[in-house]
């Protein structure tokens, strides 16, 4: 069994299948993340990429097919599948009455580990959260709330996460902030699934990039693969102009403190 | 059930009566609209009313109690739909925990709220001149029927804050309860009532309920009432709960 574990993917979905009523959101969905790897599930809205985290994640049942969690069947072995994982949905599931620290060791507690109290301040020093970790969670930033939530994922250290859209709605800095933190995730050996409606997200983070369109998976590959699909590329001679976000982050500065260079300001007068 | 199931309740419990210390406007919300009534029927209407007693306030108070509850289980109902709405819910869910705690965590809470505001009213009362020469025993069959009413009702909370499109929708099923006393013992006597509205008032639960706590307060000997009393929040408590059970098995499917 151990064995087995090791050497079977991390997650591994074959011919899901799930209906709204009339509506068919999921028509066989196949798909293999290696351990220690970042997927990310790329789709419009809508395609059902929330409904394939839901099945993993044992928060709904598939009409047909099989998945499965770090080697547990999430249909009939869902106990042990929720010890395996952690789940940061779409929106940043935290008590917004109680204070960043006191929602950290109320996860920990949850899962009956030691000394939550330390757990708690470890998480708030690793995601900069410490100077806000007695305040009220209803005071924090967008950005600041997705530390903190994907902070109450990591407590447990569970093999496998699952990021349901973890930048939807943030500002640029926010984004950063979550990619830097999903990185170092992987680093450690972590395997993530990442759901994204943002290209470049998916560029920027995953090994592996599947695309979910209308019910199945269309495309599954690394980014190399995926561009290798259309013809090879021209050489082009672009005037490389800086993006807009370039723009904004010298502005504002990209630690999203005070850092306005005056000299890139000029008087419009 | 696990064998985390106490610890993880005991856990979520801690952190839903945060909540509740952290907006105390919850409680005094809920018990403005209880003792209003109280100061409106002795003070205004209550001259008016021969309830064949010597003291209104007393003759008032247990139909005021069972005010207080029903506005109270409306925060439950909406406690549970913030969780609901937030995320927070399906973080508990998905975790290796007991998952029946996470209700069980807002009932207790919901109990332990709802026994805040009766002391409160009961507080009130005292200082409009409410008195009891009832015994340690009678006081606590008061506060067992009130566990159970609260128990009933909290269960019965529980489905629209599970299954509410919006805020206000989880509270609103309150409403008919709260009118409910009005149609029964609690404020007058049913024998002044005419009788389609009696037969209603004199079957309906809140009236044994209120003549069993009234005679526990007045030591009188308590009659079939109790009995009465104590079958309707058990029968309400069973349905409730069987009913709240179906709606979260559906919820989390």
């Amino acid at each position: 069994m151990t064995l087995y574990q090791v050497q079977a993917p991390a997650i591994h979905v074959q011919g899901l299948e799930k209906s709204y009523k009339e509506l068919r959101v999921l028509r066989g969905v196949d798909f293999d993340v290696a351990r220690g790897s970042i997927f990310a599930l790329l789709g419009s809205n809508g395609a059902g990429k929330t409904t394939v985290v839901k099945i993993l994640s044992t928060l709904l049942k598939a009409d047909a097919g099989t998945a499965s969690v770090n080697g547990f069947d999430v249909a009939t072995q869902a106990a042990d599948v929720r010890e395996s994982f952690s789940l940061t949905g779409q929106f940043a599931a935290v008590d917004e009455i109680l204070s960043g620290r006191e929602n950290l060791v109320l996860v920990a507690r949850l899962r009956h580990l030691k000394a939550p109290g330390n757990i708690a301040d470890d998480l708030l020093d690793r995601f900069s959260l410490t100077d806000a970790g007695a305040r009220k969670v209803s005071t924090y930033s967008g950005g600041m709330r997705r530390r903190l939530d994907i902070a109450m994922s990591l407590i447990g250290n569970p093999p496998v996460i699952f990021l349901d859209e973890p930048t939807s709605g943030l500002d640029p800095q926010g984004r950063i902030e979550v990619w830097q933190a999903v990185k170092e995730l992987a680093g450690q050996g972590t395997t993530v699934l990442l759901t994204t409606q943002y290209l470049d997200e998916a560029e920027q983070l995953a090994d592996r990039i599947a695309i979910l369109h209308e019910g199945r998976i269309i495309v599954n590959g690394t980014l190399t693969e995926l561009k290798q699909l259309l013809p090879p590329a021209k050489v082009e001679y672009v005037e490389k102009q800086p993006t807009l976000e370039d723009v904004f982050l010298a502005l504002v500065g990209a630690d999203g403190k005070d850092a306005t260079p005056a000299t890139t300001r000029k008087e419009s007068r | 059930m696990t064998k985390h199931f106490f610890g993880d309740t005991g856990v979520l419990l801690g952190r839903s009566l945060r909540h509740i210390t952290r907006s105390v406007d919850t409680i005094i919300t809920t018990t403005i609209m209880p003792i209003a009534f109280m100061l409106l029927f002795v003070y205004v209407l209550g001259g008016a009313i021969d309830s064949g007693t010597d003291s209104y306030v007393s003759y008032l108070l247990p139909g005021i109690l069972l005010i207080t509850v029903a506005s109270g289980i409306a925060y439950t109902a909406f406690r549970l739909f913030l969780d609901m709405r937030s995320g927070i819910f399906e973080r508990f869910q998905s975790m290796p925990i007991a998952r029946s705690s996470v209700l069980w965590a807002h009932v207790l809470t919901s109990l332990v709220a709802n026994l805040i505001s009766l002391a409160v009213v009961v507080l009130v009362a005292l200082l409009m001149g409410f008195r009891s020469s009832a015994g340690p025993l009678a006081w606590l069959a008061v506060i067992g029927i009130l566990i159970l009413f609260t128990l009933a009702l909290t269960w019965l909370a529980v489905i629209p804050g599970l299954t509410a499109k919006s805020a206000d929708g989880a509270g609103a099923f309150s409403y008919p309860l709260i009118l409910l006393p009005f149609i029964s013992s609690a404020f007058v006597p049913t024998d002044s009532m005419p009788g389609p509205v009696r037969a209603f008032a004199e079957h309906q639960p809140v009236t044994s309920i209120v003549n069993a706590i009234r005679d526990l307060f007045a030591q009188q000997t308590v009659g079939a009432d109790i009995w009465i009393a104590l079958a309707w929040c058990l029968g309400l408590l069973v349905l409730a709960y069987a009913f709240a059970m179906v709606t979260y098995r559906r919820r989390i499917s």
